[in-house]
């Protein structure tokens, strides 16, 4: 099939690429744009590691076409830390040992980010439906909730 | 001192920038070539004609591979040479590989695997373990039987029998990062990245698929995404396959199973059922018991039989059965290969006397947590106490392990509210429970009790430290940094790690077990050790003083007056044409087995731990949330506790899914139904426990392993039984009949419970 040249800005920068019109968002930047940072870990938006953000809004990257990019804004974990500072999520993910293998790292945090950028002060089980999407086979998931509390009162100026 | 402290995982900082690699993640050549499996479609027969045509035309197709085009080998069986990589005209699962796709991209492959015409004249299939009885299908023999004692005599002079079947599920392990090889020709042979728990394996089958000796092919691990033993022997196939098609071509080749590919071809956890029939004292305490169990292994042998074995040396669990009978059938199936996975077997031998203890509490109408006790072994017995396979149980601490356990989380007093709650409440009923694990440490094949390691100092004074362990996400490398760093006396941070290399350290043993502290720990302590020594007896030289004198800490190196850095030492001994690399070797003691007889000394040690579960269970639906979880678990001295409790919790949940939605449904026809997270469920956030609580018992090992601690890989998932067994109490709670709860606990079976409980079926 005729490849489609597309367009976009990632993490703030303009990039272009080019794209099989069937090819999924997660496989383009994965592939085209060696940000192999979001995972693949089923390809059927059921496990979340491939979560980016498209214009503000969580999304499973391996449900998009990299077509469906055209004029968009994505963001991904390879830009949450700004500068060589990491973002306090990070921070606490590393201070809190909320991962272990680290292969659902990466969409948890996407997905946490986009959790306190709209809710800023996010209840206990705020946190746990809203990464309800997101699967984590290693750590039981009780230090990544802390993480993600700790990381909201930290950017409250609560901390 | 770096050992205890609870640094963070060696990969921290990349993991939450996304710069930690994978091997899906590695740059490759261009020209790379990608491949796929086609599966059988049936679950048993002969092929009798494949019309392969449409494949070789599809887009991207470069090559399409059946068994007559292996060069060599067509074996990736870790045991008995029984699993050709492509079916050879039989086949014997839904899902068995048949033919290979090499194509230009990965989708091409997969799409063009999908294109093959196969006919084949089917047979009948065995599923389940019924069937495979009937028909006598199975690995061995015979049943394999040990005993103790005189079980049917004690339970025929016994006051009271009581006896009951447990089915209890598969488990799918879902890592995260399915499974993945790249191979990379070159020169001599062939470079291997793979997703694997066991390089070493990985290069011996690689070697036999190309037809090499094992020198010339190397194999590279530096993080798998999970592994939980799904990437003990599951990977073969995917490096056999790659290594194959580069050595063919001259081309990097690279193969990923997406999703459903790895749930339909890829081993689980075995599931069982476990009869036990037990003759008690009118306090519950147990004269005699017999256990039946039936372990449905799948069509090759793969690691059945010593996980079969781990299953009937784990049916003790905590307590001293003096007449004990276990009977052992290894079910041969036409379905998937079950294979490790945590625990390896010993979960399922555990919950059959938890269950059993359950029952018993049940039916004389006591305290299920006084039952458990009456029968416990005694706490760091004389070593008269012995297990069903005969070995002294020296190091037991659960009796005082329970005693803290039950008061930190206010067992007694929850269990009365439980009560109360139960007796106003019709619709939500809850539960609680107390379980014991007892859980025996090294592996079962006595020679892969053995680790290697490589250390090196640089002149300035920057640490490479290399070891056969792998990293699954455990922390392994960090905590064997740790001890590395605690050696030399500096900080952690000056150690390098680098990842699994076949060339650097050979004849590795899998991590797996729970091993890879204990045996790769000291393997490196070894190494440090020598290094350590070489630099002290130089210094010492230098300044006429004893060897012994010279100290090594905070980073820096003091001898009689003078006070160095350590990178100054490394300078003045690599100066001092001292050597400064060297390999350790570890071999782990006192073990021996007779695995025929079932007597000796299988483990080095046991490690211990309890957990409490409440549960409450909406009566209506079957539904059921976990509200509370407390953990009292032994890790000995802990090399790293954050590392340690993550594995802990991680490990409940994992075991608490097992029992409670992972429910695995083949069909009538032998097709796995669940084959997606979308119908596989696995615990997500919004599972976990709300108030979870979770801490170290602060004993030390009383054997001499790395720093006195204990493994802690495998011993936590057993926590899980707890949440079950409150399920179970829940569902009790609901009439006066035994409700007979099965594994899963998914909603369905805990309705079913319900009405068990009530007399309602
Ligand atoms: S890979 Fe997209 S949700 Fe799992
Ligand atoms: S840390 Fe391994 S899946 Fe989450």
């Amino acid at each position: 099939m005729k490849k489609v040249h597309v367009t976009t800005n990632v993490n703030g920068d303009q990039v272009e690429f080019l794209a099989d019109p069937r090819e999924t968002l997660l496989d383009c930047l994965r592939n085209h744009l060696d940000l192999t940072g979001t995972k693949e870990g089923c390809g059927t938006g059921d496990c979340g590691a491939c979560s980016v953000t498209l214009d503000g809004t969580l999304v499973c990257s391996c449900l998009v076409l990299g077509v469906e990019a055209e004029g968009k804004k994505i963001e991904t974990i390879e830009g949450m830390a700004s500068d060589g500072e990491l973002h306090p999520l990070q921070r606490k993910f590393i201070e809190h040992a909320a991962l272990q293998c680290g292969f659902c790292t990466p969409g948890i945090l996407v997905a946490a980010k986009s959790l306190l950028d709209t809710n800023p002060d996010p209840s206990e089980s705020e946190i746990r439906f809203w990464l309800a999407g997101n699967l984590c086979r290693c750590t039981g998931y009780d230090k990544i909730v802390r993480a993600v509390q700790d990381a909201a009162a930290e950017m409250r100026g609560a901390a | 001192m770096s050992v205890g402290t609870s640094l963070p995982h060696d990969s921290a900082a990349l993991h939450v920038t996304g710069r930690a690699r994978y091997v899906d993640d590695l740059p490759v050549p261009a020209d790379t070539l990608h491949l796929a499996f086609g599966i059988s479609t049936i679950a048993h027969g002969e092929i009798t004609s494949m019309d392969l045509s449409a494949v070789r035309a599809a887009p991207g197709v470069v090559a399409v591979l059946t068994a007559e085009d292996l060069p060599f080998a067509n074996d990736v069986s870790p045991s008995a040479h029984d699993e050709p990589m492509l079916s050879t005209g039989t086949v014997h699962f839904v899902g068995q590989p048949i033919f290979l796709v090499v194509a230009e991209s990965h989708l091409q492959a997969r799409k063009a695997a999908r294109l093959g015409q196969i006919s084949y004249k089917e047979r009948p299939a065995l599923l389940t373990v019924d069937q495979a009885l009937a028909a006598n299908s199975r690995f061995e023999d015979g049943p394999v039987i040990w005993s103790k004692g005189d079980a049917a005599a004690a339970i025929a002079k016994a006051p009271r029998v009581i006896e009951g079947t447990f089915d209890m599920g598969g488990q799918e392990h879902f890592y995260l990062e399915g499974q993945i090889a790249l191979s990379v020709p070159n020169e001599g042979g062939v470079t291997v990245h793979c997703s694997s728990q066991h390089p070493t394996e990985i290069q011996h089958k690689v070697a036999e698929a190309i037809g090499t000796h094992m020198n010339a092919v190397r194999v590279e691990m530096r993080r798998m995404g999970g592994g939980f033993g799904g990437k003990e022997s599951q990977g073969n196939a995917l490096a056999c396959s790659t290594a194959i098609v580069a050595r063919m071509t001259g081309r990097a080749a690279k193969m990923r199973y997406d999703r459903d590919d790895d749930m339909v071809i890829t081993g689980k956890r075995h599931d069982f059922r476990i009869h036990y029939r037990a003759g008690v004292t009118d306090e519950g305490r147990i004269l005699g018991i017999e256990f039946l169990q039936l372990a449905r292994c799948g069509w090759s042998m793969d690691l059945s039989l010593p996980v079969a074995d781990r299953a009937m040396l784990h049916s003790d669990n905590a307590y001293n059965l003096e007449n004990i009978r276990i009977e052992s059938h290894r079910l041969k199936t036409n379905t998937q290969s079950a294979t490790a996975y945590r625990g390896f077997g010993g979960p399922q031998g555990m919950i059959g006397i938890e269950r059993a203890m359950d029952h018993i509490a049940h039916v004389l109408g006591r305290d299920p947590v006084a039952v458990r006790k009456a029968n416990y072994y005694n706490d760091m017995g004389d070593g008269s106490q012995t297990t069903p396979y005969h070995m002294p149980v020296e190091d037991f601490i659960l009796g005082a392990l329970t005693e803290r356990l039950e008061a930190s989380a206010d067992y007694q007093a929850r269990k009365k509210a439980v009560a109360d709650w139960n007796a106003k409440n019709d619709v939500l009923k809850k539960g609680i429970a107390l379980t014991p694990v007892k859980f025996g440490i090294s592996f079962t094949l006595t020679h892969y009790n053995q680790a290697g390691a490589l250390v090196h100092v640089y002149q300035d004074g920057s640490i490479h430290l290399n070891h056969g362990g792998t990293e699954m996400g455990q922390g392994l490398n960090r905590k064997v940094a740790q001890v590395v760093a605690a050696g030399f006396g500096v900080d952690p941070g000056a150690v390098q790690i680098t990842a699994t290399d076949t060339g650097k350290v050979p004849n590795t043993s899998a991590t797996a077990a729970s091993s890879g502290a204990d045996l790769n720990g000291m393997a490196a302590k070894a190494a440090t050790d020598t290094i350590r020594e070489r630099m002290a007896e130089f210094l010492a030289r230098e300044h006429q003083a004893e060897p012994a004198a010279v100290r090594f800490e905070g980073g820096r190196v003091k001898i009689g007056g003078e006070d160095m850095a350590f990178e100054e030492a490394a300078k003045r001994c690599y100066q001092g044409r001292v050597s400064l690399s060297s390999t350790g070797f570890y071999a782990t003691p006192k073990i021996t087995w007779d695995r025929k007889a079932g007597r000796g000394r299988p483990f080095y040690y046991f490690a211990y731990g309890a957990s409490v579960t409440e549960v409450v269970v909406d009566t209506l639906t079957g539904e059921n949330r976990i509200l509370r979880t407390d953990i009292l678990h032994d890790a000995g001295n802990s090399l790293n506790p954050a590392l340690d409790i993550g594995q802990v919790e991680g490990a409940y949940v994992q075991g608490a899914g097992w029992l409670t939605t992972e429910e695995l449904v083949w069909d009538d026809k032998g097709r796995l139904k669940t084959h997606a997270p979308s119908t596989y469920k696995i615990p997500a956030c919004s599972d976990r426990p709300r108030i979870f609580n979770v801490a170290l018992w602060d004993g030390p090992n009383r054997e001499e392993t790395i720093y006195r601690s204990k493994a802690v890989g495998e011993p936590p998932f057993m926590h899980g039984i707890s949440a079950f067994s409150a399920l179970a109490d829940a569902c009790a709670a609901c009439g006066p009949h035994w409700p007979d709860l099965q594994a899963p606990a998914t909603a369905e079976a805990v309705l079913a419970a319900v009405k068990r409980a009530r007399g309602t079926v």
